[in-house]
């Protein structure tokens, strides 16, 4: 922990998820819930035990749980799917692309053990693309918060929107850095730390990577601005821009696939409206592989010090 | 309505969708002339549902999870009046109102997106369970092909519906023994399907798909299970040169055959 940016504790953020889900449940009758045998995985035990009629459990049938859950907006319901991002995503994307996204429902589709810091579980449970995947769908919001709380607050949020909502949580406990009582805004980029000399865009608990990265980087006597993008669709796109205005490079930070992810939005709408230099931390074209998080995010180059790394290369490419 | 006036009422679908498909050159004819007195007793004598009222939260659903067959789907809504003749023109055509495959919000009395195989059982679950939570009367039927059964994602909610015992859902097979590219149990087998259902505890009932009485007795009886009805149909049914024709799932008539169909539907 450094003195600048101090966090109260760990938590995985799926149990943020799990709090706001009954939180939800009782303050909207029209949020249910359901899930493919993953409850305790999901932190979803508590949902379905004060409320055993509004919970369904689909058993290990994903692609039945997006149908129904298409089904069941019916009247006006707004059902919470849960499962690993693996199976919410991949496994039943045409499910998702005809029954939910195309069909413009109501849905809120929500994925636990994200990304590399599954751990391990290994490669075949690790998904990266999951991003890429939802964003590409014609309407599908997709969220990726950073800490326990944040996913609390945006579980709470995406009920109050109408529409299909992907939001991505993760396995390990990770630090608890924004306040509890946040208002979650879709679509709105947090400036976590002011700077001049580069913008550093990070999406997941690659925020706290990045907060981490600011005072090495003071001391090297750069001055680096962090932004929270937790909605990578829609893009914070005014934000984005003001930002590389300003600091005129930079860096994205995502536990996901180079292809597809945060940095790819980001250096899409860029290369429209503003060509700056870029540089991504993110996993280049790789699958993972069974290890501890820790050390997973180190050996696939997605921790601070890659972070820094990326910063004084991107630094250097600047165009003065 | 009376006898005499529902096989008038198919006579008419049967037209209406042939016209639809010789005009645009679309495919899939034989897959929808299967299943016109199974849409003609569902529509006109089965299901609670209200063309002035589309959108009624009592109303009976029905999907047509066989998408590929929404010609027969549009020109029924069309004869039930939820929505007028002439957006039959607009089928299958550059801007367009009736696209090839569903799109629910593309004309009233449509309920599902339906092209993809193997989602619309499980799409209709969701209301079943939306219709018992509610604690409304109303039904859901969804109808499937034979080919559809080859979908694994058919099977969850195959083996989820009995175990949640919704009784307020029916499942309708339309049993024409042909595929996109092959006869059905060639591809592979569904048999003995009958008692594979009834093995995953559905309430199983096999009749003839073109006779509506049947149909009618099959969608009426009273259940404790959710409904299976095989309906053994005829591919093409109603054309002499489409019936248990593999050509005719892909193939489009022209004028001519146009003109012989009609003359062998209005006899």
């Amino acid at each position: 922990m450094s003195a600048k940016f101090p966090f109260t504790e760990k938590k995985d953020t799926r149990s943020g998820f799990g709090a706001g889900l009954l939180e939800l449940g009782k303050k909207n009758p029209n949020v249910v819930a359901l899930c493919a045998d993953l409850t305790g995985s999901l932190k979803m035990d508590a949902f379905e035990k004060e409320f055993p009629d509004r919970f369904f459990q689909i058993g290990i049938a994903e692609a039945n749980m997006m149908g129904i859950a298409a089904g069941l907006t019916i009247g006006g319901k707004i059902p919470f799917t849960g499962t690993f991002a693996n199976f919410s995503t991949g496994r039943v994307y045409d499910q998702i692309r005809q029954s939910i996204a195309y069909s413009g429902k109501n849905v809120k589709i929500c994925a636990s053990h994200a990304g590399i810091t599954l751990g391990e579980d290994g490669a075949t449970h690790q998904i990266l693309e999951d991003i890429g995947l939802m964003k590409m769908l014609p309407g599908m919001v997709v969220i990726n918060p950073c800490d326990y709380n944040q996913t609390k607050a945006a579980t709470l949020a995406i009920a109050d929107y109408v529409g299909p909502v992907y939001l991505r949580f993760g396995r390990p406990s990770v630090p608890i850095f924004t306040p509890a009582d946040q208002k979650f805004e879709i679509g709105k980029a947090i400036v976590m730390n002011e700077g001049k000399d580069v913008s550093i865009f990070a999406t997941g608990h690659l925020v706290w990577k990045a907060l981490m990265a600011v005072e090495e980087l003071e001391a090297m006597g750069i001055n680096a601005e962090v932004i929270n993008i937790h909605t990578i669709k829609p893009l914070d796109n005014a934000a984005v821009l003001k930002s590389a205005m300003k600091t005129k490079c930079i860096v994205t930070a995502e536990e996901h696939q180079m292809n597809g992810g945060l940095g790819d939005s980001i250096a899409q709408l860029l290369s429209r409206e503003y060509p700056t230099p870029i540089e991504m931390v993110a996993v280049k074209d790789s699958f993972g592989e069974s290890g501890t998080p820790d050390q997973l995010m180190v050996k696939y180059g997605l921790d601070t010090s890659d972070i820094i790394k990326a910063v004084q290369k991107v630094i250097k490419r600047k165009m003065v | 309505m009376k006898k005499t006036d529902l096989v008038q009422t198919t006579k008419n679908i049967r037209k209406a969708l042939l016209m639809m498909n010789h005009r645009s050159n679309a495919s899939h004819s034989g897959s929808a002339l299967s299943i016109v007195e199974l849409l003609t007793v569902l529509y006109f004598k089965y299901l609670n549902v209200d063309p002035e009222n589309p959108k009624d939260p009592k109303r009976d659903k029905f999907i047509l999870s066989k998408g590929h067959a929404s010609s027969g789907l549009y020109a029924t809504l069309a004869e039930r009046g939820f929505f007028d003749k002439s957006y039959l023109d607009r089928f299958y055509v550059d801007n367009g109102i009736l696209p090839g495959h569903i799109d629910f919000e593309a004309a009233p009395g449509l309920e599902s997106a339906a092209g993809s195989l193997g989602h619309g059982l499980s799409v209709g679950m969701g209301m079943a369970i939306a219709a018992k939570y509610q604690k409304l009367k109303s039904r859901v039927v969804v109808m499937i092909s034979d080919g559809e059964l080859n979908e694994g994602s058919i099977w969850e909610p195959l083996l989820l519906a009995p175990h949640l015992k919704l009784d307020n859902l029916t499942v309708i097979v339309d049993y024409n023994k042909i595929q996109s590219f092959g006869i059905t149990n060639e591809v592979i087998n569904l048999e003995p399907l009958n008692e594979k259902l009834k093995a995953f505890n559905w309430h199983v009932i096999e009749i003839n798909g073109h006779d509506m009485k049947e149909i009618e007795q099959a969608l009426n009886a009273k259940t404790s299970q959710p409904k299976i009805i095989i309906a053994h149909t005829i591919k093409g049914k109603g054309v002499s040169y489409m019936e248990n024709k593999l050509e005719w799932h892909y193939r489009s008539p022209n004028k001519e055959l146009l003109d012989q169909a009609y003359g062998e539907i209005d006899n």
